[in-house]
């Protein structure tokens, strides 16, 4: 078992250092793109805040594996050509960017009306309002539940194996070709998966404790 | 563009995609059923265990929680039944890691209940003379049950749209029908436009449906 754990890593890191990418990319470009979707959906326009409820009560009521395989099969079908591995972030990115739009909400939603209000009262224009009011105290309890969420990104990103995209996940399936033995390469690729997303989900606590209160 | 929508194809094998989320409801429903039973029982113990206890519960729960769902299906699948001399077919081998995985989440959700009922009706129960045995399950059983209803609700939804996992084990529901006529027929956007239909249409409904018993049951 050992032995076989031995020869299984090199090809297991190359796997590793593309679910680290998938999962990085995901959680970026869709927290810039929740953020501002986000925004949208509590300060918008009626037509901005319908178009994006209705794409995130969508994307949300569907398994993430039926996203990815309408973004990977579908879009090519339309004419619009996606290598696997962009298909694969996109449909990740779409779901995790619904994830995130619901957290901006809530956060915002946690702000007690009277601290706009006030900003209101003393004369701050709606851009102070959210720069110097708003955003900073909805950050405190827009982190922890979003730093919690990295750790769905990097899980989810074991689906994008199914696309031929050489993840963690792939490597081990290739590795297991080739041995024949299922299980060793299972549980060190569960060991794997659970050692980065453990080491993320503490540090999710350790933020949650930090930001349990509001300063000042 | 120039891409034609044409459903013709995708209701010829219908079939498919309605077996399919009965299938899928089906692998639902039992994996909540067995989640729900692991669940009680870990969390009604880690309530009044030892610390060794309480550590492999929450050795349990962390783990399961920390791993993808497709990679417990795979090991459930392909690695136990060899190294344990098992013979299961997919579909019970999907429940069963279903059951697990939905099992470490349900310990939570169920630990916290039992936790947020009121200190005062444990008290009142002692009482009015019931015994640790009637207070759990006259008292402090049916209130958690009540709180943790929403939570139940949520992780069946999940579980449901969960179970379009198994297409990975070749279990015929939905998002393997899905596949199936999509690699068939190549009428791809409308198939999956169709399943996300089905999907949506299944889980709001279901949604609904539960917020309509929770509110029934709701603590006042």
């Amino acid at each position: 078992m050992i032995g076989q754990i031995l020869y299984a890593l090199p090809f297991l890191w190359h796997g590793f250092l593309i679910t680290l990418a998938v999962s990085g990319l995901v959680v970026v470009i869709s927290l810039v793109v929740g953020v501002a979707l986000g925004v949208g959906l509590v300060y918008g326009p009626l037509p901005l805040r319908l178009a994006v409820r209705i794409f995130s009560d969508t994307i949300r009521g569907i398994p993430i594996l039926v996203l990815i395989f309408f973004v990977y099969y579908g879009l090519p079908a339309i004419g619009l050509q996606l290598d696997a591995f962009a298909a694969a972030v996109l449909a990740l990115t779409l779901f995790k960017v619904a994830q995130v739009v619901e957290y901006v909400r809530g956060a915002i939603a946690s702000i007690p009306a009277g601290q706009a209000e006030a900003a209101k009262a003393i004369g701050l224009t709606f851009a102070a309002r959210l720069r110097y009011v708003i955003f900073p105290q909805a950050t405190r309890r827009f982190l922890p539940p979003f730093v919690n969420g990295v750790t769905d990104a990097v899980k989810g990103s074991a689906l994008v194996s199914l696309l031929g995209v050489t993840d963690l996940m792939h490597a081990i399936n290739q590795v297991i070709g080739r041995t024949y033995d299922a299980l060793p390469l299972y549980l060190l690729g569960a060991v794997i998966y659970f050692l980065v997303n453990y080491a993320l989900s503490s540090l999710s606590r350790r933020l949650e404790r930090r930001y349990a209160f509001i300063r000042e | 563009m120039g891409y034609h929508l044409n459903f013709n194809l995708i209701w010829r094998h219908f079939d498919k995609l309605w077996g399919g989320l009965i299938l899928s409801l089906e692998l639902a429903v039992l994996s909540i059923a067995i989640g729900i039973v692991i669940g009680l029982v870990l969390a009604t113990w880690y309530v009044s265990a030892g610390r060794v206890a309480r550590a492999v519960i929450g050795a349990y729960v962390e783990f399961i929680r920390n791993v993808p769902l497709i990679l417990l299906v795979y090991l459930v699948f392909y690695g136990l039944p060899k190294a344990l001399n098992l013979a299961y077919d997919a579909p019970t081998s999907f429940v069963a890691t279903l059951s697990i995985y939905s099992g470490a989440y349900l310990v939570e959700v169920f630990r916290s209940g039992l936790e947020a009922v009121p200190r005062g009706q444990l008290d009142a129960g002692k009482a009015i003379g019931l015994t640790p045995w009637q207070r759990f399950f006259h008292v402090r059983l049916p209130t958690m049950i009540r709180i943790t209803l929403p939570a139940l609700s949520n992780t069946f939804i999940s579980l449901f749209k969960d179970t379009s996992v198994a297409s990975v084990i070749a279990v015929p529901e939905l998002t393997y029908g899905a596949q199936w006529i999509n690699f068939n027929t190549f009428r791809i956007v409308e198939v999956y436009l169709v399943v996300t239909a089905m999907y949506l249409v299944t889980g709001y409904g279901l949604l609904f449906a539960l917020r309509l018993v929770e509110r029934r049951f709701r603590v006042r």
